[in-house]
């Protein structure tokens, strides 16, 4: 039947001026697509080079650091090669010592000694206070330098320095995880009074979601109001839900504590109407109480807008219609108005649960001591401890879990079932 | 029309009136009788009151004063769902998370009807508007005539008595649109229900109904059958709102019975029909369809002169606009007939109508 | 590596970059009343002097900021005010310049700048220190009237009950449970250095835990004290100082238990202004200057030749300052200085069970 000689009529379609018609359609498409790609250039750029550039390459750290192998150059391939059962050899002090020396000379010692420092407590004094003196040592490099300091000898200060010197290595995510790399490879778990991310990655989670709900309960009938409004009110009542806007977030946070602490505003209340009494106070705040109350208020307008712009096209004839039925109007709002604004629960869910993951300045405020969140590690790490590995590693875990979870809603609900408005 | 409790209409708009702000009524003063099995368009422009009066009928709206009685019981208090009223929108209002046959059962579960039963009348109502095959789609999925029949079914699933339409047919296209025209209009025979159908499409009203109500201004302008509205409308609103219309302002002169004497704005004088013109000195509307215009003299009616202006074909009939009285936007029909006559743009012509032809109506 | 570095530093100065408005020296330090007491006593006169203009900036401290700036070739800080800890470590990973301590002028009766300094302070080769402050606790008087006295009657809250502020960090934290509980400043580091000395440490503050309020930045403590919303708090001195001087509270500092620190001057490695940075260090590192800046925060010079000429409280001639500083005989009894060394060997397992101890219910 089918003559195979004949070429697809699809493909030799001739346009006017005599080119494969193809060919011409697939040029003009190019065109418009070019220009159209033309004019997001400068907005990818921007996001190339001020996020997505900086972004991997700080999460790089999270598995890449050359701390130690680059500025120890004749003890890390030694270091590579022995088997952490057995003794450091004679050459391996030597090496050692041969590179302390030129890390004093190099000021690099400083940044060698904290990075092993990380690994075992007190190594970092061990290599500063030897490296002092490496200049002056003499072979047999071994016992000099546990004459020196008798950590030398111990095994567990080259299984320190043995993890410190891999370049490429999962040490850091270990322990963003609560987990630690030995040197043979393995890993096992932390020391249980030193056991803190897991909870902080719990904790973060627990304070996102109770947040997103009380979102979602507090932010429907304020956007179902919003939305059924007449336009001159409503226009007037989203402006007040936007208001919190125009006020710096560091405000609103300050605010809260004046209002929950425990001589606060609502406290005092509290006290006059004999619901608490002045010896007992409820703790409202440098808590998790307080991280939730602060959060699910600064977050609420991302969860108003998405319902109340979903909300507004659903046809108010639908909810008559079912009336017209027979519905009650609970079964008319619960079977069919519901459903539809579903794609606005999720759109504001993801945005603020997304938003409280990382949630950082109010939970650094008004947290206290057991309503700080991941995010405020992040940053001691960035900003105080100066491990940037661990907090890029912190941040990599971070990301992977809510990149699971946005797979995870993908899966449940549907992505597609998200509508911005 | 009705007059005793005991023989009461179907449904009775009794002195209904609406006011949204406390200061104009949308609804002045309403009285209707609707009987059972009647298929009743209210008809008007928009802002007329003619779907305020369907949602205080449907109970989706309130009235201010004034009691709507459905079946010789006042409904004013009773909530929408409780009325079991069927009710077709403009926009069909099909849940777009279910699908057809979903939308269908929908009234028949919070009936709390049993499974089988819903199934059934599902199916059934489906098949009545030749959508049986597809139960399982989504609206989203259907074409606006399919949407359409699926409305339509779905208010009729739960064997309403009394459907309301809120027009239904708007967001069709002209063809499908009088295709749904004769099916509702079978449907509404084949099943005896009551049918309350609002438009503001005109044909669409003369199409389906056995009465129609003009609503103009919060007021009905006439009650009537589509024969009736249109031959003898009551007034120079429904005359002008109902079918083409020429009008000619004018002054009374004398009235002589069912005879009225006018003198046109122009100066000329014209005999017409009196139909609610008031007496001598009042002024007046006529209006002379303009398919009832003859060209040239027929008999002893007596003959007007008028100037060919535009012609326009338009296949089964040629529209031919005049210069009449001093108005050149009078308009003629002359059918497209083997013999019809044949005129060119700028000719002078004699006209003439029967005197019944032309209404002399409320100026 | 090379490659890394490059992309790093074009990354983060597309980040930074940004144009500096026309100056000669950018002096950064913490804000509030501490900055101001700098512009008024070295900024100032240091200007008139030279004729140059200083552009002051805020931060909130630590080395995160001058290792992204050193580490993206693009340093726009000439001189930044950093604690002992921080200029060690800034000089241990080449953060900082290194500074020629011969600049420093000698005191006004030819002692020698390396002799002046208190004994210790000027070890830092890349560092010279300003002045000393103290971590105290403090308590409200009025509300309070036979107030605590030793930093054992913090950890009473048997005798003195009330809620405790605490700063939101092992450090001080362990050291002062340790003094609490009986250990003499002497040894503090000796036993934290040991296990049990850790155990024993948070065991102390364990005695407290359900108590604390949690504090972080300096100027939280005399704000959670005048909100009654602590019976006694932590603090830097200075600050409740301040609230007593500058704005009438009726704080008073317990000195018992005290630790002390260092804030220092630190030039970033590769500065742009670095020869005019050191003119400003050693010019604001004099006797004079050190004393004058004494009489607008409480803070105690670094310069031992300046304790004779500290005068008065700026605004209150009545208000002497040298009973304030942390370095009065009567208030360095019991005094501990904060050891570097045994935190930058410890602090990262120390932060870790802090946080976890913190954490735990």
């Amino acid at each position: 039947m089918i003559d195979t000689t004949r070429t697809d009529p699809k493909k030799t379609l001739p346009a006017s001026d005599g080119t494969l018609l193809r060919k011409k359609l697939h040029r003009v498409l190019l065109r418009s697509r070019l220009r159209a790609f033309g004019l997001v250039v400068p907005l990818l750029l921007l996001i190339i080079m001020a996020f997505l550039v900086p972004v991997v390459l700080f999460l790089v750290r999270a598995v890449y650091n050359d701390t130690f192998s680059s500025n120890m150059p004749n003890v890390t391939p030694m270091l590579a090669k022995w088997d952490p059962a057995s003794e450091p050899t004679e050459e391996m002090y030597a090496a050692l010592v041969a590179d302390l020396i030129k890390t004093r000379e190099d000021k690099s010692i400083g940044r060698v000694a904290t990075h092993v420092n990380r690994q075992l407590s007190g190594t970092r004094s061990l290599f500063t206070s030897t490296a002092r003196r490496a200049a002056r040592l003499e072979a047999p490099f071994k016992r000099a330098l546990i004459s020196i300091r008798k950590e030398w000898g111990e095994i567990k200060t080259w299984h320190a320095m043995k993890i410190a010197a891999t370049t490429y290595t999962t040490a850091y995510i270990a322990r963003a995880v609560d987990m630690q790399l030995n040197a043979d490879g393995s890993y096992s778990a932390r020391p249980e009074d030193r056991r803190i991310h897991v909870t902080l990655f719990l904790r973060t989670m627990e304070i996102s979601i109770v947040v997103t709900l009380m979102g979602v309960v507090l932010g429907y009938p304020i956007a179902f109001l919003l939305a059924n409004l007449p336009v001159r009110t409503s226009n007037l009542l989203l402006i007040l839900v936007l208001l919190p806007f125009w006020t710096s977030l560091l405000v609103r946070t300050t605010a809260w504590i004046a209002m929950l602490q425990g001589q606060g505003v609502l406290n005092d209340l509290f006290v006059i109407f004999g619901i608490a009494t002045d010896e007992h106070r409820f703790s409202l705040i440098y808590n998790k109480t307080g991280t939730l109350i602060a959060m699910t208020h600064i977050l609420l307008p991302f969860m108003i807008l998405p319902l109340y712009s979903v909300m507004k096209t659903i046809p108010p004839s639908y909810v008559l219609a079912a009336r017209s039925m027979g519905a009650s109007p609970w079964t008319a709002f619960w079977s069919v108005y519901f459903p539809q604004s579903i794609p606005g629960i999720g759109a504001g869910g993801i945005l603020v649960f997304i938003l409280a993951i990382s949630f950082y300045i109010t939970p650094a405020l008004v947290g206290g001591q057991d309503g700080t969140m991941i995010s405020n590690f992040i940053d001691f790490h960035m900003r105080s401890s100066l491990d940037w590995s661990l907090a890029a590693a912190m941040g990599l875990v971070l990301l992977v879990i809510v990149l699971f979870l946005y797979w995870l809603y993908d899966r449940v609900v549907g992505i597609d079932n998200m509508k911005l408005g | 029309m009705a007059a005793e409790t005991g023989d009461e209409a179907f449904v009775v708009f009794d002195r209904v009136q609406k006011s949204y702000d406390g200061a104009v009524l949308v609804v002045k003063d309403l009285n209707l009788d609707i009987e059972k099995g009647e298929f009743v368009t209210m008809l008007g422009p928009s802002g007329s009151g003619k779907t305020t009066c369907l949602m205080m009928l449907a109970g989706f709206e309130t009235a201010t004063s004034g009691t709507i009685r459905l079946n010789g019981k006042p409904i004013n208090n009773i909530p929408p769902h409780r009325r079991g009223i069927g009710m077709v929108f403009q926009n069909y209002a099909l849940f777009p998370h279910m699908t057809v046959g979903e939308n269908l059962a929908f009234p028949l579960q919070v009936r709390r009807m049993g499974k089988s039963d819903i199934d059934a009348k599902v199916r059934r109502a489906l098949n009545m508007v030749q959508m049986g095959e597809f139960a399982a789609r989504r609206p989203a999925q259907l074409s606006g005539g399919q949407q359409q029949r699926v409305a339509l079914a779905r208010a009729l699933v739960f064997d309403a008595e009394l459907v309301l339409m809120d027009e239904p047919l708007g967001a069709l296209d002209k063809q499908l649109r009088e295709h749904m025209q004769y099916e509702i209009k079978h449907i509404h025979k084949n099943l005896g229900i009551t049918v309350v159908y609002v438009t503001h499409d005109q044909s669409e009203a003369l199409t389906m109904s056995d009465r129609i109500a003009v609503f103009n201004d919060g007021v009905i302008q006439q009650l009537a059958s589509p024969e009736e509205l249109y031959e003898r409308p009551g007034n120079a609103f429904v005359a002008q709102f109902i079918g083409e219309n020429n009008t000619l302002k004018g002054t009374v002169k004398a009235m002589n019975g069912q005879r009225a004497t006018v003198r046109l704005d122009n100066g000329d004088t014209v005999s017409a029909l009196a139909v609610n013109c008031g007496h001598a000195d009042n002024r007046t509307t006529l209006s002379v369809r303009p398919e009832r215009v003859f060209i040239g003299a027929r008999g002893d009616l007596p003959v007007t002169k008028a100037a060919v202006k535009e012609l326009i074909y338009l296949g089964d009939h040629i529209r031919c606009r005049m210069e009449v009285y001093g108005t050149d936007e009078f308009i003629v029909k002359l059918p497209n007939a083997a013999s019809h006559i044949h005129l060119t743009e700028g000719e002078a012509v004699d006209i003439c109508w029967e005197t019944d032809d032309c209404r002399a109506l409320d100026g | 590596m090379h490659l890394k570095t490059l992309l790093t530093g074009a990354a983060f100065a597309a980040l930074m970059a940004g144009t500096a408005p026309a100056k000669d020296l950018t002096v950064v330090s913490w804000g509030g009343a501490y900055t101001k007491s700098q512009t008024e006593a070295y900024h100032k006169p240091w200007a008139a002097m030279t004729g140059k203009s200083i552009v002051s900036e805020d931060y909130n401290g630590g080395l995160s900021e001058i290792k992204a700036q050193v580490e993206a070739g693009n340093v726009t800080w000439d001189v930044v005010d950093v604690e002992l800890s921080d200029a060690v470590r800034a000089c241990d990973e080449g953060l900082a310049e290194e500074i020629d301590m011969s600049v420093l002028p000698p005191a006004p009766d030819g002692t020698p700048a390396a002799e002046d300094f208190i004994k210790g302070t000027l070890d830092v080769p890349c560092a010279v220190p300003t002045i000393v402050w103290s971590t105290i606790f403090a308590y409200d008087s009025e509300k309070m009237a036979d107030g605590p006295t030793t930093i054992a009657d913090f950890f009473d809250t048997a005798k003195f009950p009330g809620k405790r502020g605490l700063k939101k960090s092992p450090k001080v934290n362990l050291e002062m449970a340790l003094m609490a509980d009986g250990v003499a400043a002497g040894d503090v580091y000796a036993i934290l250095s040991t296990p049990e000395g850790v155990d024993r440490a948070f065991a102390k503050l364990d005695s407290i835990k359900s108590e604390v309020v949690w504090w972080e930045a300096g100027a939280q403590p005399p704000q959670l004290l005048a909100d009654g919303e602590v019976a006694m708090t932590t603090a830097f001195n200075g600050r409740i100082f301040n609230a007593v001087a500058a704005e009438g509270k009726p704080f008073e500092i317990v000195w018992d238990g005290q630790v002390w620190d260092l804030d220092l001057w630190i030039i970033p490695k590769g500065a742009p202004n670095k020869e005019t940075a050191l003119d400003f260090i050693a010019f604001s590192t004099d006797t004079q200057r050190l004393a004058d800046q004494a009489s607008w925060i409480s803070y105690g010079p670094a310069r031992q030749s300046s304790a004779p000429l500290v005068a008065s409280y700026n605004s209150r001639p009545d208000l002497k300052m040298a009973p304030h500083m942390p370095t009065a005989p009567e208030n360095f009894r019991n005094a501990l200085q904060n050891d570097f060394e045994f935190w930058a060997d410890n602090q990262d397992e120390l932060n870790e069970r802090f946080n976890t101890w913190l954490a735990a219910n």
